[in-house]
């Protein structure tokens, strides 16, 4: 059962570490996104509009994600031919790119759940933070953080789970590099494609067992933090 | 402009939301406890939000004593305007003990602005015994005094309550009144309280800012708001009376004298003797008699100068008269009547008469 192959090893090597640095980045950017379609002022059209292209991963077959990715971090898109005039490489088939598309694929799972957390919330908290002396800093780490923790914890688990998930962005965008933008989903569709279903097996019930595991965990903390609902 | 007051809270702001418009330029004493009076809806909130920085309306002005809160493009955010906020709805960190909350923002407040300390707030506000509870193993009105208790650690410059006794039945409201009526005279901090109940005004404050629809009608130390005919106090609840004086110790009767001797009132049971209290006395309990009656049960008879019959407030219409009466110590002594009573006895302004009390409550 887990006589995996370096390849094998070398693909979970490459999904854990892009499932880890997109949680990251996400919980990073996703807080102040959540919290302003949460408590933020402006208009709704703006809010709405925002709040839709947050969700449009969830919707959009994740090819068209990655093929409007290759175009634009490809040497001839314009992030990628901006890049390589400065010296740099093109992002298109590099852990980078993969991680840039991750990070936009699993963006509405780490939205979401904050986005709820902080409306249940509401502003009061704080207001009344604010009335005591704490600046910005002061009230996210000792009010916000605290009080929506179970949002955070959500956020995250799915955010990993999602982009262990991923598989259609980053066939288009990354190709399977071993050791590079191979990860565990496109692995087993190759092992698949060479018709060595033991292989493909072998990873797919370890996905399987790990993805059930995961919303296991998010149900149950979810359960315990009634703030936060999925 | 002229340059602001010092002592003042001086606001201009007008804020325009669909459905609703402010439009407030007025300077407040900072001095007590001032009212801000009227029915939902009419911009108290609103306008206590704009003074604490929750609010940003363009072109508003917010001056603190010297210091310009909101002026041109200076705005002072809420976390340095040193304002303690109480709100209605319970506002303790779920998160933290009752001490965590109380000093959540003493840690906060530079040491050298500290005047007001744990010990002596937890005291005042009778929350010596929950500290080490959770915030949320606290009772309706517990939660209140240490969300009071916690502004007040912050040494605030100025207190802002918004309905603080609003979402409290009866019975926590008069358990929380007596912290609320000392605070302001044993802390010195001038407060501006939210309400639209009459009963917290006559309690609590030292003047009243009457607001109707986003504007501020009218501000006046509150013996005058009640002692005018036509005072929004007495639109919905009837004419209300309140004195002030002295509460002596009980006779042989265990009745306590109260006021000085030109209006001398000897009430039942007392909070304390030897100390100020406000007396509340409802209009409707208040007859006029020409002459003083020998044989009748009333205790209180109290002589009175009659200053004006309108129209009570109400919707008696006009068969029942307000007597605006003068008691000799100078305060003033509500009677409501019927226009009958009034043309048989033959009242008018200026009339000598005795004011016959058959109830009276304690506001403290």
């Amino acid at each position: 059962m887990f006589d995996l192959s370096p390849t094998d090893w070398m693909a979970i090597e490459v999904t854990l570490k892009l499932a880890l640095y997109t949680t990251l980045i996400l919980l990073v950017i996703a807080t102040p996104i959540a919290w302003w379609l949460a408590n933020g002022r402006g208009s709704p059209g703006v809010r709405t509009a925002v709040q839709a292209l947050v969700a449009l991963p969830l919707v959009l077959p994740p090819t068209v994600l990655g093929f409007y990715l290759l175009v634009l971090l490809g040497p001839a898109g314009p992030v990628g031919s901006t890049l390589e005039s400065w010296g740099l490489n093109h992002l298109a088939f590099t852990f980078q790119g993969i991680l840039i598309g991750s990070v936009i694929y699993s963006l509405p799972f780490a939205v979401q759940p904050l986005q709820q957390a902080f409306a249940n919330l509401g502003r009061r908290p704080v207001e009344i933070a604010g009335s005591l002396g704490a600046g910005r800093i002061d009230r996210f780490v000792t009010v916000i953080l605290p009080m929506t923790r179970g949002g955070f914890i959500v956020a995250a688990t799915l955010a990993f789970a999602h982009t262990l998930g991923e598989f259609g962005v980053i066939l288009m965008l990354g190709g399977a590099i071993p050791g590079e933008t191979q990860v565990l989903s496109i692995l087993i569709y190759d092992h698949a494609e060479a018709m060595d279903f033991d292989s493909a097996h072998r990873l797919s019930f370890g996905l399987l067992v790990f993805a059930f595991a995961v919303l296991f965990i998010v149900y149950a903390i979810n359960r315990r933090f009634d703030t936060v609902r999925l | 402009m002229t340059r602001p007051q010092p002592d003042t809270l001086r606001i201009k702001a007008r804020l325009e939301r669909p459905g609703f418009a402010l439009d407030v330029d007025t300077a407040f004493p900072l001095e007590g406890v001032t009212a801000l009076f009227g029915r939902s809806g009419c911009g108290k909130t609103t306008l206590l939000r704009i003074i604490a920085g929750l609010e940003h309306p363009p072109g508003g002005e917010v001056h603190f004593r010297d210091t310009a809160w909101q002026s041109g493009k200076t705005f002072v955010p809420l976390h340095r305007r040193r304002v303690g906020l109480v709100f209605q709805e319970s506002t303790l960190l779920p998160h933290l003990s009752v001490r965590g909350n109380l000093l959540y923002g003493y840690k906060r407040t530079p040491e050298p602005l500290r005047r007001l300390h744990l010990d002596e707030v937890a005291r005042l506000l009778g929350i010596d015994d929950l500290l080490e509870r959770r915030a949320d193993q606290l009772s309706g009105g517990q939660r209140q005094r240490v969300a009071l208790g916690r502004a007040l650690l912050t040494s605030p410059d100025l207190l802002l309550l918004d309905e603080p006794l609003n979402a409290l039945d009866t019975q926590t409201k008069r358990e929380i009144m007596p912290f609320l009526a000392r605070l302001s005279e044993e802390t010195g901090i001038p407060s501006l309280l939210v309400t639209h109940a009459p009963d917290e005004v006559e309690r609590l404050a030292t003047r009243v800012a009457f607001m109707h629809d986003g504007q501020l009608e009218r501000l006046e130390p509150l013996r005058e708001a009640l002692a005018r005919a036509d005072s929004p106090l007495f639109r919905d609840e009837g004419a209300v009376s309140v004195l002030q004086g002295e509460l002596g110790p009980a006779d042989a009767h265990g009745l306590h004298p109260f006021g000085p001797p030109e209006a001398r009132y000897r009430v039942p049971s007392s909070p304390g003797a030897g100390r100020q209290a406000r007396l509340r006395i409802d209009a409707r309990d208040v007859s006029i008699a020409l002459s003083p009656p020998q044989d009748v049960s009333i205790l209180n008879i109290i002589p009175v100068t009659i200053e004006s019959l309108d129209e009570a407030p109400g919707h008696h219409g006009p068969a029942r008269v307000l007597a605006v009466c003068r008691q000799d110590d100078g305060q003033t002594l509500m009677a409501e009547l019927t226009r009958l009573s009034t043309e048989r006895l033959g009242l008018r302004q200026g009339a000598r008469a005795h004011a016959l009390v058959k109830s009276v409550a304690f506001l403290d």
